[in-house]
């Protein structure tokens, strides 16, 4: 019945989260992104005292509930897992003694990179992110094939449900980063199911730490167990050591296996009193709770500390961000450009600073936060957002940067924000979101249409929605770009449309920090036309 | 009775009689009825002073009725302007309300099958929707399709053509029996002003190539397309008289409340771009591109040689 429980749960987080990411055409609510927020490690960075205390809470009673059936990486391990036991019926689990030093050294590990700005180990190895990058990277792009299959279908039979979407590669480093990472976590979850969360996941070894003091948990029933030792073959943790009819608590995700496997109904899932089982659990004389024993303190002081730490530099970090984003001070262009009578060469352009996405206030803050969960790739409406290589530093490797190679920036879409489970990107009001410069146009007049083949054109300022990009009179009849970089919001959107060949002559600069700008409006006048004209 | 009253109950009944269907002995009557009303074919016809739908109901009883240009079992297609991610007030996009209007009358006079699409500037799923006209074109009965893809476009060749000589349209225009063209009145920052001449570009894949190479002669030579528009019919209900063709602020907009329909594209243009002159200095031949297709034999800008009729409401 447990077990049952745990299935049904876990299937249904696991695919509403796994859709969330795939549902390009917004079916779904945006309450599911909920999902994605409850996380552990968006939690912890977005400084999330509610949820954080809420997983505590839901750990220290239940036990790792959050392992088996919140942590989508979890039910992915417990999929492989069953499908490798269809294929080989004979495979068991087998009780292992717990890899403690190799858990709490990566968690450490993670913890100093992370206080040393190099997020990207944090991201790597959150079983949240490196899922949403298997999603986003490996999973989207056969989503979005069926699409296009049934798209041909229907619209053969001259129905429009479906649309056509295009599929390409986002980024070679995260596309081979994702299959990495889905081949081994795959290839230990078949071998020897949750030995990912057991000896690498910083996740895991957290909430395993709680999992020890959790108030239920599956004890034996010492008259009714006969030492058949099923529950150890069925255990995918490989915790319970059923000759010693013991549990390693730390490392159980409550599967609830053990129980399911046992003939004999000697295996309970039952309130543990505090106090009781510290005596109990000193009693028995095997080797390996003393030893566990022994190291607990210090490593109850550490992660406490860490902890701390974590949260003190996570709010220091929240007082800033107003600071930042919130400055009138505007920066020149760092490229003016000349024009002269001459017809100059055409030029190339390499963008200097990368541009981040709408609602990041500073790179710092970006690299602080961001875990390249790829969600904000996965969801934005105008394909605008991939993972950046170095642009941002090796700290910063897959953290979401601006493109305009499919599309621009759309002015009133304030999505990534919204869906940003750890803050990197923050939430703006429409309003903001029309007044938040990310970049500063730039103009290579020498490759514009208009001044080398003397045509008109103005692609670039028909696509400007603050007209930081305005048309002014040029030869003849001619209009010929004119910019305005103060109230340049970065959207790309002439980046993307500027049609001179072999190079735009157009582009989006970037800005290290994000501000809101002023951005002054004409008064509206009354013009009344109560004539035909001709 | 004044003369108001008297015309406010012709178009009533106007109205009245068109949404009754399948009658033989009711067709005649309206046609005679009309033929009353409006002895000869104009060339164009130039409404002002109503809401969208009234006057394009005025404006296309004026032309003899929509089913002098659609017939039963046509498949249409309507090419509204839907380039941008922008609500009504705006008026970057063709008014829904006229689009809407328009797919009814299609309906009445038998059409098959309505399509609506734009190959829009900005994301196209934001565009049909925030546009309105979306909703506006499916609850009038029509099928609104995408046109994002390149796929969606099949090429044609424009022998006519200076500068284009083949280009990509979709597929919806090149399947139709027939298409009405249907743009918004607006300033341009490239092509100057954005009428029915410059709409074509909603129906081509590859724009980039317009605009760099002479972009004024593309739109005259995309408009060469020998499948010809039955109906060029200009919102101008309200035109974006700066700033176009997006549009920055409300400041941005006058409510004009003007409609121009013609079958010949140069004439709309030019009467639509003389038109927007009230609102802003913009002499039509700075809008070089009506000019030039008129160079190419696909119109007049000789307004003073057409049947013109004006028309306030």
């Amino acid at each position: 019945m447990l077990k049952r429980i745990r299935i049904t749960l876990s299937v249904i987080l696991f695919s509403l989260i796994s859709l969330y990411f795939l549902d390009f055409r917004e079916f779904l609510p945006d309450r599911i992104g909920f999902l994605a927020e409850i996380q552990l490690i968006p939690a912890l960075l977005a400084v999330n005292v509610v949820i954080l205390m809420s997983l505590a809470v839901l750990t220290l009673l239940f036990g790792r509930v959050y392992c088996s059936s919140i942590c989508p990486m979890g039910v992915y391990q417990d999929i492989v897992a069953w499908f490798s036991k269809k294929l080989n019926r004979k495979k068991k689990y087998r009780y292992s003694k717990a890899k403690n030093l190799l858990r709490w050294s990566v968690l450490a590990g993670t913890i100093v990179a992370f206080i040393f700005g190099f997020t990207f180990l944090l991201g790597l190895l959150d079983p949240y992110a490196a899922y949403g990058r298997i999603v986003t990277h490996l999973l989207r792009p056969a989503y979005l094939a069926g699409n296009n299959l049934l798209e041909i279908i229907f619209t053969w039979f001259n129905n429009y449900t479906f649309y056509k979407v295009s599929i390409y590669i986002l980024s070679i480093f995260s596309l081979v980063t994702g299959l990495i990472t889905l081949s081994i976590i795959g290839y230990l979850a078949w071998r020897n199911g949750r030995t990912w969360c057991n000896t690498i996941c910083p996740v895991g070894t957290i909430l395993g730490f709680l999992s020890k003091f959790s108030l239920f948990r599956i004890r034996f029933v010492d008259e009714k167990c006969n030492l058949c030792g099923l529950c150890a073959m069925k255990c995918k943790a490989s915790c319970v050591d059923s000759k010693n009819k013991q549990i390693d608590y730390s490392r159980c995700v409550t599967c609830f296996n053990c129980i399911e496997s046992c003939h004999r109904d000697a295996m309970k899932y039952t309130l543990v009193r505090p106090a009781k089982k510290k005596e109990t659990d000193a009693v028995p004389a095997y080797t390996y709770v003393k030893e566990e024993k022994q190291v607990d303190e210090s490593k109850r002081r550490f992660l406490s500390a860490s902890l701390v730490t974590g949260l003190a530099a996570g709010s220091l970090v929240a007082q800033m961000i107003p600071d930042s984003l919130f400055p009138g001070e505007t920066g020149g262009a760092l490229f003016p450009a000349g024009t002269t009578d001459d017809l100059l060469p055409k030029r190339e352009f390499k963008r200097q600073i990368p541009i981040a996405p709408p609602g990041t206030p500073s790179f710092d803050h970006l690299r602080e936060k961001c875990i390249s969960c790829h969600l904000c790739v996965s969801k934005c409406p105008s394909h605008v957002i991939k993972p950046a290589f170095l642009e941002y530093g090796v700290g910063g490797i897959m953290q979401p940067k601006l493109y305009f190679d499919h599309g621009f920036c759309n002015y009133d879409c304030t999505l990534c924000g919204e869906v940003c489970p750890t803050g990197a990107i923050l939430p703006l009001t429409k309003e903001q979101k029309n007044h938040t410069q990310m970049g500063q146009v730039q103009l290579i007049i020498e490759n514009c249409i208009v001044y080398h083949d003397e045509t008109s054109c103005g692609a670039c300022s028909e696509h400007c929605p603050t007209q930081a990009v305005r048309m002014v009179p040029y030869k003849g009849h001619l209009t010929i770009p004119n910019i305005e970089p103060e109230i340049c919001l970065g959207c790309g959107g002439c980046e993307y449309v500027c049609p001179a060949i072999p190079y735009k002559a157009i582009y989006v600069e970037g800005s290290r920090s994000q501000h809101l700008i002023e951005i002054e409006h004409e008064e509206v006048e009354e013009i009344v036309i109560d004539d035909f004209g001709f | 009775m004044d003369r108001r009253n008297f015309l406010r109950a012709v178009a009533l009944t106007g109205a009245a009689l068109t949404t009754v269907k399948e009658t033989d002995a009711m067709s005649i009557l309206t046609q005679s009825f009309e033929t009353a009303n409006a002895a000869k074919k104009y060339d164009l016809v130039a409404v002002m002073g109503g809401e969208p739908e009234a006057m394009f109901r005025k404006a296309i009883a004026e032309m003899g009725g929509i089913s002098n240009f659609i017939s039963k079992g046509d498949k249409v297609c309507v090419k509204p302007n839907i380039g941008w991610d922008q609500p009504v007030e705006m008026a970057a996009n063709t008014n829904p309300k006229l689009v809407e209007e328009i797919i009814k009358q299609c309906f009445e006079a038998g059409a098959a099958e309505v399509t609506v699409f734009d190959h829009t500037c900005d994301d196209w799923r934001k565009s049909y929707a925030n546009s309105g006209i979306e909703e506006a074109a499916k609850k009038a009965g029509a099928k609104v399709v995408p046109a994002h893809q390149e796929s969606y476009y099949k090429t044609v060749s424009l022998p006519k053509g200076r500068s284009l000589k083949t280009t990509k349209i979709h597929q919806a225009i090149v399947d139709s029996d027939k298409w009405i063209n249907v743009p918004v009145l607006k300033n341009h920052g490239g092509a100057q002003l954005t009428i029915s001449m410059k709409n074509y570009m909603g129906i081509v894949w590859d724009r980039g190539f317009f605009h760099a190479n002479d972009l004024q002669q593309c739109i005259a030579d995309v408009c060469t397309y020998p499948k010809k528009p039955v109906l060029n019919i200009v919102d101008a209900y309200r035109l974006m008289k700066t700033s176009g063709p997006r549009g920055k602020s409300l400041s941005d907009v006058v409510l004009s409340k003007g409609l121009f329909i013609s079958q010949d594209i140069v004439a709309a243009d030019t009467a639509a771009a003389n038109f927007f002159n009230q609102a802003r200095e913009m002499p039509v031949d700075k809008v070089t591109h009506i000019s030039k297709g008129e160079e190419l034999g696909i119109g007049t800008m000789k307004l003073d040689n057409l049947n013109i009729r004006r028309l306030r409401i």
